[in-house]
């Protein structure tokens, strides 16, 4: 703990560094010491519990793990294929039901009715009824080959209910909108349409960004329940296997493979939230 | 055939529930004098009938009862409980002393907990429904169509081992959901073990058709139904006395003959 | 008469706004709003170019009434201009796409073809080097130039000023003053409802002093500033000019 040296052309750090700095040193030994001391007692304790045993090998065999996981990775790209079709037309439907609840023109009121039903219908209906209902219900109907799959139906379920999350985030950001904007937007004469279009639309997206990386992290996993009426993706994969193994440890290596993904995704929106707050203000 | 080598190797090994003046399953119980049985939530037939397995009626049920009685318990000292598979698997304490839910017994699962000697040796059945249902009861025919199957049983392995299907077979939750599917037109047929297949098509699926079984010995696991009990309890040794017993005395055969009798004129898959 | 209000009537729920103004704007001519805050210069302004519909009355724009209810507010906002006090350019375009935007979507002119034009605006209002800037990224004088930049884009026939110097720092308001000047003399009509009262004297026109919803009195600066008639006017410029 020294001021820098004279004549090494360095300034001289100040009274407050010096004592800022000693405060973080000693607050960094205390976070550190704290956390090796829980992280100490769950590895050393935890396997004193007397079913340890037990739950070692059900949950957390190597064996059982090291046969299963390459194909739960194979049947995890099914989640991710899903996922890649099912995020853009989430995008567009709830934008586009954002807007219809915006529309002024009388002959279009049955379409603000509509958008306010369906968000109403679709948030309040849990996913995996929807993805039951829609997957087995629709393709009931007697539709033909392949146009009954339930990759087509399931994704539609999860399409329809995430867009009536996404367009309620949409809204929220058009409405975070300054009303200043569009009385600027409005007095050089633009329309309805090109104010919300060129002014408002971009503006309101961009906020709404990092809550939207939330829907998106919540659509990967719940992605998951398409397995309900049929594909064999990674969830109903582990599952299978679990019934062959008579183990959970296929379960551990899907959620593995989930947190590989969802963790960076959620870190990533929560810097993108810190930005945007650090931007504001 | 297997039924027989099993009764076979019972006979060598005569055992009986009463050795030395005290009964087998004393001080092994949950419950002291009581034996707890688990079976599924609901039960199906005709494993359990009307969800009533306090009646005895039903194959399971009826084993259920047969066991515990030549175990010298009786009937009133049956309790039943309900799990779901995945309950009967879990580490940790059980709420049951036997779990008998069609469960086929596999060397994997074996190692996680311990299975009774064989009540019943299931063929796996092939239900179709609509247009297919004429489809020859060959291998090569049968890997052209649609698959579905319930993704925590047998049958779902021996879709992918055995019929080998030319599209990607899709897995479902429960019996019902398979059904479902197939009124859904998503799939053309399901492997279910045989009295299941049966049931489901004379019962619940409309122009439900069984298009064949696999018989036992073609399989690479035949299905054998076994208890299942919590890894090493001591209790098995009770439990498989009193199978081995009722299998050498031909009451094993006979509650089958009365439960699951319509499982013969089922042709075999070639 | 270019711009013509008679007796514009507005109210806010129970809150009456305008009471009945009016008011005659000459070719060319600056005319300048003064007031206290809340005395009704701003909504009278928004009435003008129809951002706010009015209750009654009549705006005659070249001696048609534009304020007629049910009429298209979108053309007649083309021809009257506004900068607002707080600038409200646009946050996620470039200081010149904020002033092209208008041009490209309302008149249907390209992007290449306004250019040019948008691009001596910015040269002579001395933004010549800012013209590829975020809002954000420029001085509160900058962003209110480019405000009025994005207003002339659209060449009005009449533009109207909301207290456009109220949010700058003291040092920044000359160089938007000056703009106004330049306007002034190229001849643009223009209504600026504003604080600056040495502005208002040297600049203006005809200046009128608003209070409670209504024009309390009316005249050019040099009289208006030295010789106020009404009571209610005298209390307000001696507080003002203090």
């Amino acid at each position: 703990m020294t001021i820098a040296d004279e004549g090494s052309g360095k300034p001289a750090r100040t009274r407050r560094q010096i004592y800022e700095d000693g405060l973080r040193k000693r607050s960094l030994m205390i976070a550190g010491t704290s956390t090796v001391a829980v992280v100490l007692a769950i590895v050393l304790l935890v396997p004193l519990a007397p079913g340890w045993a037990a739950v070692k090998k059900s949950f957390f065999n190597w064996d059982v793990f090291s046969a299963t996981f390459p194909k739960l990775l194979d049947a995890f790209l099914i989640d991710v294929m899903i996922f890649a079709w099912c995020a853009p037309a989430i995008a567009v439907l709830g934008l586009l039901i954002a807007l219809a609840r915006d529309v002024r023109n009388p002959a279009l009121y049955p379409l603000r009715i509509f958008s306010a039903a369906f968000t109403d219908v679709f948030r309040g209906v849990p996913v995996v009824l929807t993805v039951y209902l829609i997957g087995f219900g629709i393709p009931g109907l007697g539709l033909p080959r392949p146009w009954n799959s339930p990759y087509i139906w399931g994704s539609l379920a999860l399409i329809l209910t995430y867009s009536a999350y996404v367009a309620e985030i949409f809204r929220s950001g058009i409405e975070s909108i300054h009303p200043s904007q569009r009385a600027a937007a409005e007095s050089l004469g633009l329309s309805r349409r090109d104010t919300m279009w060129y002014v408002i639309l971009p503006q309101a997206v961009r906020r709404v960004v990092p809550a939207n990386m939330n829907m998106l992290i919540a659509l990967q996993k719940d992605v998951a329940l398409l397995s309900f009426i049929g594909p064999v993706e990674i969830f109903r994969q582990a599952g299978v296997f679990k019934s062959l193994y008579a183990n959970f440890t296929p379960y551990v290596g899907a959620a593995v493979i989930f947190l590989a993904i969802t963790i960076p995704a959620t870190r990533y929106a929560d810097y993108l939230m810190a930005k945007q707050r650090r931007d504001r203000s | 055939m297997t039924r027989l080598i099993v009764a076979g190797a019972l006979a060598l090994m005569g055992t009986t529930a009463v050795a030395g003046g005290h009964l087998c399953y004393e001080g092994k119980t949950l419950t002291e004098g009581k034996l707890t049985i688990a079976t599924g939530n609901p039960a199906y037939y005709p494993w359990v009938m009307d969800d009533a397995p306090e009646s005895g009626k039903g194959f399971e049920a009826a084993v259920a009862y047969a066991v515990a009685e030549e175990m010298g318990l009786s009937a009133e000292n049956v309790v039943w409980v309900r799990t779901s598979f995945d309950e009967a698997i879990q580490p940790g304490a059980k709420n049951f002393d036997i779990n008998m839910q069609q469960y086929s017994i596999t060397p994997e699962r074996d190692q996680m907990v311990d299975f009774s000697e064989p009540y019943y040796a299931a063929p796996m059945a092939a239900l179709a429904v609509g247009a297919v249902s004429e489809t020859e009861a060959t291998l090569d025919a049968l890997k052209g169509l649609k698959w579905g199957a319930v993704g925590s049983t047998t049958g779902a392995q021996k879709l992918i081992n055995t019929i080998q299907p030319s599209s990607d077979p899709l897995f479902y939750n429960d019996n019902n959901d398979v059904i479902a599917a197939m009124q859904a037109g998503q799939i053309d047929a399901a492997l279910f073990d045989l009295p299941t297949a049966l049931y489901l098509s004379a019962v619940v699926l409309d122009g439900g058709t069984i298009l064949g079984q696999f018989p036992a010995d073609r399989a690479d696991t035949p299905d054998l139904f076994g208890m299942l009990m919590e890894e090493g309890n001591p209790l098995k040794e009770c439990v498989d006395a009193a199978i081995m017993s009722l299998t050498e005395s031909g009451e094993l055969a006979a509650i089958e003959a009365e439960w699951l009798q319509d499982t013969t004129g089922v042709p075999l898959i070639q | 008469m270019k711009l013509s209000l008679r007796d514009v009537q507005k109210t806010f729920g129970s809150n009456h706004v305008c009471k009945g103004i009016s008011l005659d704007v000459q070719e060319g001519e600056l005319v300048c709003l003064i007031g206290a805050s809340g005395s009704g210069k701003s909504t009278f302004l928004r009435c003008i170019n129809l951002l706010e519909p009015i209750d009654d009355g009549a705006v005659y724009l070249d001696g048609q009434d534009i304020a007629v209810p049910g009429l298209d507010p979108e053309p007649v906002r083309r021809r009257i201009g506004m900068v607002f006090q707080s600038y409200n350019l646009f946050p996620h375009m470039t200081a010149v796409e904020n002033a092209m935007l208008a041009p490209r979507r309302v008149r249907g002119v390209s992007r290449d073809a306004i250019r040019p034009e948008v691009s001596a605006l910015f040269e002579r209002f001395g933004l010549g080097d800012r013209m590829e800037h975020y809002p954000d990224q420029l001085s509160g004088g900058q962003q209110q130039r480019v405000a009025i930049i994005r207003a002339l884009a659209m060449r009005p026939e009449v533009m109207l000023f909301d207290e456009i110097t109220s949010a700058l720092d003291p040092q920044l308001v000359g160089e938007v003053l000056d703009v106004l000047l330049a306007l002034k003399a190229d001849g643009m009509t223009m209504v600026l409802a504003t604080h600056e009262m040495g502005f208002a004297r040297e600049a203006a026109d005809k200046v009128c002093f608003l209070a409670d919803g209504r024009i309390v009195e009316e005249g050019p600066p040099d009289v208006l500033f030295t010789a106020p008639k009404q009571p209610e006017t005298q209390a307000f410029l001696e507080r003002a000019l203090k």
